[in-house]
């Protein structure tokens, strides 16, 4: 499955890179994108292990740029 | 601004009086060392507490090249090396080139969706007698809604009642309006300009011509140009590197060639404030993505960065003939009788194709207008290659190209000179064993086919035209086109072949795109480097197979496409070159000890802000 998210408040290009490069490595995530320009982020994920890999997504996001907000 | 953004034009107000204060202050008293740092860590922390407040919570999540962390980190160096007034500035400096630069980003991300703002926000459904507003998301098939003047069709579908002048430029950026009538197709997201419509929908809001363009513009993204997974791979060592080269200055002349600690530390702070790769990060997405903004705006939808890499190295443009660079709509031309009138002769043949829905039958049954009496006509056989033979008022007629009389044993006449194979068509129509005349069938090439070709040849590149018609048909078209070179009698899977053996005969850095109407090329359009679909909104199979979709048919938007590609490319290069040139000065004048903190600031956040501004000339026509 392949989900769209719209992030809120993501400030700075380079983070969204780090994002990006760091939502790929993550386990069960088959493609993922960080589009600063359109403050979206696209993830790409087996159907079953969507939810827990977004929990992931989402922890990962925090840590990198704490402001920013993914909205579910 | 944003409320974000105009809280820290205020922080940046009160610490710029503040600082000036204190710049005053010390020029006219003479205070102890402890006192000069109280009075500009004042504006130091009205300014940055937020960037030292990241620094620290990012640290602790071992994000150690983070932007604040270094700035932080900068700042605080240029306080313990005395360089008070320094501190406090440059942290300021920081700040106004971050908010210019997310004023800047926003702003054209903000133009952008303006250019894109085609989505309709409502629909006005007809349910029993009675008009609701609901959302397009909500209205079925076959529904019937409601579009005044002035408002945006929301769903594909056909007019029932009403007629009206549409503005299509949303879709494909033609800003003359176009009429309609009951009866026809309209497509979402064009805007109603005439009169009330009512329209019968034909599909839902997911499968309608807007979504579908929003959903191509809006995953462009997704695809990288090449130029910017070099950005991407470039940014994880540039920071790292720049640090590394930071902790080599502040460390090795004094250790080893006893250099004063505070003047080489003074130097290694200036890397780190050049040391984010934000200007190439922002500004090289940016640039794409302004650049097919503006192409979609055209009715130029370009489904990915890479593609409009490829577009701007463009070496082979490949055409289809038919409904590419001519209108692929057949329309009798002339009709040339052998012994019977011209209205008998066209009366015949239209009997005799009235059964067939090939386009030169359909456009032999539109010339002849008039009613046609099936039951006049028995034992339709359409010969695949050939024609069609029926039998017409209890008689044989043979409807079809000269093979199909040779095959008969007919032999065509003419007095007009149409057996020199020059003249477009012909449909030879024998009655019994006797041949009656032919029915001249052209297709006209399209208006402005001849200056896309043009254009496309100023620029160097090749052109070529293929098409399953005869050499006769071919050349003719071709030749007056001004194609380079022509290749006629081609079945689909030859014309495969042939894109196949052009790419392979290219040399490696030009490109091959194909265009043609995505309706029966998909397999051409898939293996060319850039397929490009025309008119192609109605076909998902076009969609899917191509790299580029141009909204409307008008081959002058492939040479279009090109234009914009290079002017693209252009800004793309500039931008990398004038941030990396940059940012190399300020790294080698700083090690030297020319350049100070405050060239370090402008070379980090002023060549983002200006590389930002460049990308935007992407957009514009």
């Amino acid at each position: 499955m392949k989900k769209t998210f719209k992030l809120i408040d993501l400030d700075c290009a380079n983070c969204a890179a780090k994002m990006e490069t760091g939502i790929k490595k993550l386990e069960g995530v088959k493609d993922a994108s960080v589009s600063f320009i359109t403050q979206k982020m696209t993830v790409e994920a087996d159907d079953a292990q969507f939810d827990a890999v977004m929990k992931k997504v989402v922890k990962l996001c925090r840590k990198i740029e704490p402001d920013c907000e993914i909205v579910l | 601004m944003t409320r974000r953004q105009k809280k820290t034009l205020l922080r940046i107000i009160t610490a710029g009086a503040l600082l000036a204060a204190a710049l005053i202050l010390r020029h006219v008293l003479s205070l102890p060392w402890w006192a000069e740092l109280l009075m500009f860590l004042v504006p130091y922390l009205v300014i940055g507490y937020d960037v030292l407040l990241k620094a620290v919570r990012n640290i602790a999540h071992g994000q150690v090249f983070d932007e604040n962390f270094l700035m932080g980190l900068a700042t605080v160096g240029a306080f313990a090396v005395r360089e008070y007034p320094e501190a406090a500035a440059v942290m300021l400096f920081y700040q106004i080139g971050e908010l210019f630069q997310s004023v800047a980003v926003g702003r054209s991300r903000r133009s952008i969706a303006a250019l894109m703002d085609i989505r309709p926000d409502h629909a006005n459904v007809i349910r029993g007698g009675e008009e609701f507003e609901v959302s397009p998301e909500e209205v079925d098939i076959g529904e019937e809604i409601l579009v005044r003047v002035g408002e945006r069709i929301p769903l594909d579908g056909v007019i029932e009642s009403g007629s009206t002048s549409l503005d299509t430029s949303a879709l494909t950026g033609e800003s003359a309006p176009r009429d309609t009538a009951e009866g026809e197709n309209v497509l979402s997201g064009t805007v109603n300009l005439g009169g009330v419509i009512r329209v019968r929908t034909t599909g839902v809001y997911k499968d309608s011509t807007v979504a579908k363009v929003l959903e191509l513009v809006e995953r462009s993204s997704e695809r990288k140009a090449r130029s910017e997974n070099f950005i991407t791979r470039f940014a994880r060592w540039y920071t790292p590197a720049v640090v590394a080269a930071a902790v080599l200055t502040a460390l090795i002349p004094p250790l080893f060639f006893h250099a004063s600690w505070s003047e080489w530390i003074h130097r290694a702070l200036i890397f780190l404030v050049v040391s984010c790769p934000c200007a190439l990060v922002i500004s090289v997405p940016l640039t794409f993505f302004c650049g097919m903004g503006g192409a979609s705006r055209r009715g130029i939808l370009i489904k990915g960065s890479n593609y409009m890499e490829a577009l701007s190295k463009l070496g082979t443009v490949v055409f289809d003939k038919t409904g590419t660079l001519t209108e692929g709509s057949f329309s009798v031309s002339g009709i040339h009788a052998n012994a019977m009138s011209e209205a008998e002769l066209l009366d015949v043949a239209a009997l005799a194709e009235s059964y067939s829905n090939h386009p030169i039958a359909e456009s032999i049954v539109r010339a002849h207008g008039g009613h046609i009496d099936a039951s006049r006509v028995e034992s339709v056989t359409e010969l695949a290659g050939l024609g069609i033979s029926a039998v017409i008022d209890d008689e044989t007629v043979h409807a079809g190209n000269a093979k199909l009389m040779e095959s008969i044993g007919v032999s065509p006449v003419c007095e007009h000179g149409c057996l020199d194979a020059h003249c477009g068509t012909c449909v030879h129509i024998a009655r019994g064993n006797k041949y009656c005349g032919h029915i001249l069938i052209s297709d006209t090439v399209k208006s402005t086919s001849e200056s896309a070709i043009a254009e496309l040849k100023k620029s160097g590149i090749r052109t070529v035209m293929l098409t399953g018609d005869t050499a006769a048909v071919g050349e003719s078209v071709g030749r007056a086109l001004g194609l380079d070179d022509i290749h006629s009698g081609l079945m689909p899977e030859d014309k495969v072949r042939l894109v196949e053996s052009m790419l392979e005969a290219r040399d490696g850095k030009s490109t091959l795109a194909f265009v043609g109407d995505g309706i029966n090329d998909a397999p051409v359009l898939t293996r060319a480097d850039i397929g490009i679909a025309m008119g192609a909104l109605g076909s998902d199979a076009a969609i899917e197979a191509a790299d580029v979709v141009l909204t409307d048919d008008d081959p002058l938007k492939a040479a279009a496409a090109h234009r914009i590609s290079k002017r693209t490319m252009r800004i793309v290069r500039e931008n990398i070159v004038f941030a990396l040139a940059v940012k190399l000065a300020v790294l080698i004048l700083g090690a030297l000890g020319i350049a100070d903190m405050w060239i370090a600031v402008f070379a980090d956040v002023g060549v983002a802000v200006i590389a930002i501004l460049n990308a935007m000339r992407a957009m514009k026509k």
